[in-house]
């Protein structure tokens, strides 16, 4: 072997050391950037400098308030409980809906699940309901339900019921054919074999429905409130809107805007978020 | 058998197994007969195409004969239950939802086989036989392969089960740890004496797990030879080693059927 000779094999038998530590902790700059809530602040306080930057330019507060005239109303109307009323109303409102929008979507998933005919109506249901803004059912529902809480919450069903139903549905048809032969295999009951291998198998894809289900739901309740928001026990965040808008406060339309991104993001970053850290994140099934 | 009174445990006879693809119909085992005593190391081995993982789901109850039975202790064997336990070679196995200890410990209570502190006692056991202690409370997204399936290995003997199946487990694994699996394999099997029912395409892998060795021809799966085997490469009294055999039964030699004898 002509090899050894050029290339002769060796063994070392002090290794080089010199390198410091394997493990080096990051600085506190790297730590901090690393949280995802420093970095989304910092974008939203600069969003905000933006907004308070342009305003002051434009200078007129009919068409345009500036940042801080917004929160300084933002502040008024909370104090005045005004708006917190204004929001509870519509947060109940989005609940009730919601609930009976996720009623149903079970209703509709296990019957998809259990039959074929079922999987084909939840299909051919979705795929003609789906596009269909459930505010533009807000007329029919005026009609059928009257002008209350009926017609909000049937179009709040429609909001919630097919994105919930074919994420729900589509999750349960992609749970791994392994994890199934392994709930078959100790005995599961058909019962415990849903709650215990599909729903939690499905479980991406069920936060994914509720999501969106949740933020469809978030809008159609703050539009159709445009429409009407007067019924007996008084308007939602959407009739707040309107009317600030009729009486050309439009600081206050601003804080009303503000209220709805504010409990969009409270919801999604609290509840969502939470919801998907103690689970599929904690699993390694969503990364 | 050492002891000689061994009894049959699994008797599997004539057994012609079919799936349905899209397209086709496929037949997966021809005729297949065989019989397990408890506690073999009962190994199947074939190239692809045999049908030997299709024949351990029929063993396992997914799967419905077409012809012939399967028998556990004179039983026929009608759907999946908690005396079979299936180990998979996929890792994904583990449910990702629930922590090692929780994965085992849903096997023994989902099967109504134990509850409560004798259950998590169970699992304890099992899971220090595998080593993997110190891991109990991970969840397996944090584990490498062969942890993985050390822990299926783990919930399966939990359930104590009348024969473990197991579908190619080592299959994905990388060398080094295919062989230290093997060697722990071994050693469980010394302490639990459970009786397995190995799958395998590894014609070394056969020879070290098994005591008998079923060699099927692919394309339907039929049985070819059964072998015995002391877990060493011996060889025999034609020269050749154990697995030198084995792999011409399997590829060289063709049976002799009629029309396509040749010389």
């Amino acid at each position: 072997m002509a090899d050894a000779e050029v290339r002769p094999d060796f063994i070392r038998e002090d290794l080089p050391t010199g390198f410091g530590v394997v493990e080096q902790p990051l600085g506190f700059r790297e730590r901090v950037f690393a949280l995802g809530w420093v970095r989304k602040g910092l974008l939203l306080v600069a969003m905000a400098l933006v907004w308070e930057g342009y305003a002051r330019w434009l200078d007129n507060s009919l068409l345009f308030p500036t940042f801080v005239e917004t929160a300084a109303a933002f502040v008024g109307s909370l104090r005045s409980a005004e708006l917190i009323g204004a929001t509870l109303r519509s947060v109940e409102m989005l609940l009730k809906g919601y609930a009976a929008g996720l009623a149903l979507a079970a209703v509709a998933t296990a019957f998809a699940t259990a039959t074929r005919v079922g999987a084909d109506l939840l299909d051919t249901l979705t795929s003609m309901f789906n596009p269909l803004p459930s505010i533009a059912l807000l007329p029919l529902a005026m009609v059928w339900f009257g002008l209350g809480d009926g017609s909000i919450i049937f179009v709040l069903i429609h909001a919630v019921l097919w994105s919930v139903a074919l994420n729900t549905h589509a999750g349960f048809r992609s749970v791994s054919p392994t994890w199934r032969m392994v709930g078959q295999n100790y005995g599961l009951s058909r019962i415990a074999y849903v709650t215990r291998i599909l729903i939690p198998g499905a479980l991406p894809s069920i936060l994914t429905g509720l999501k969106i289900g949740w933020a469809f739901a978030w809008r159609t309740l703050i539009a159709a409130e445009l429409v009407f928001g007067v019924s007996s026990s008084g308007g939602g965040l959407g009739w707040f809107i309107f009317q600030n808008k009729n009486l050309l406060d439009i600081p206050n339309v601003f804080a009303g805007l503000l209220m709805v991104i504010v409990f969009g993001l409270l919801v999604d970053n609290f509840v969502f978020r939470a919801l998907e850290q103690r689970t599929v994140r904690r699993w390694g099934m969503q990364s | 058998m050492a002891g000689g009174s061994a009894e049959t445990l699994l008797s599997v006879e004539g057994l012609t197994l079919q799936y349905r693809t899209r397209e086709h119909l496929v037949t997966a085992t021809y005729r297949v007969s065989f019989d397990v005593l408890r506690s073999d190391r009962y190994v199947i081995l074939g190239p692809s195409g045999c049908g030997k993982s299709t024949l351990l789901k029929a063993v396992g109850g997914y799967i419905q004969p077409v012809e012939g039975s399967i028998r556990l202790q004179g039983r026929p064997i009608v759907r999946p239950g908690p005396d079979r336990v299936l180990v998979f070679q996929e890792f994904d196995q583990l449910l990702p939802w629930k922590t090692v200890k929780d994965n085992v410990l849903f096997a023994l209570t989902a099967s109504g086989r134990l509850k409560g502190r004798e259950a998590a006692e169970r699992a304890d056991h099992y899971i220090a036989k595998v080593k993997l202690t110190a891991f109990a409370d991970s969840y397996p997204h944090m584990l490498s392969g062969g942890m993985k399936q050390r822990v299926a290995i783990a919930r399966g003997m939990a359930m104590e089960p009348q024969i473990l199946l197991m579908d190619e487990p080592f299959a994905a694994l990388d060398a080094l740890t295919r062989g230290q699996m093997q060697e722990e394999l071994l050693q469980l099997w010394e302490e639990t004496k459970v009786t397995l029912l190995f799958v395998t395409h590894s014609i070394p892998e056969a020879v070290r797990i098994g005591n008998r060795i079923l060699l099927l021809t692919p394309h339907p799966g039929r049985v070819r030879a059964e072998l015995g085997s002391t877990g060493v490469d011996a060889t025999g009294a034609d020269g050749r080693t154990l697995s030198a055999r084995i792999q011409s039964l399997l590829f060289d030699e063709q049976p002799i059927n009629g029309s396509t004898a040749h010389g």
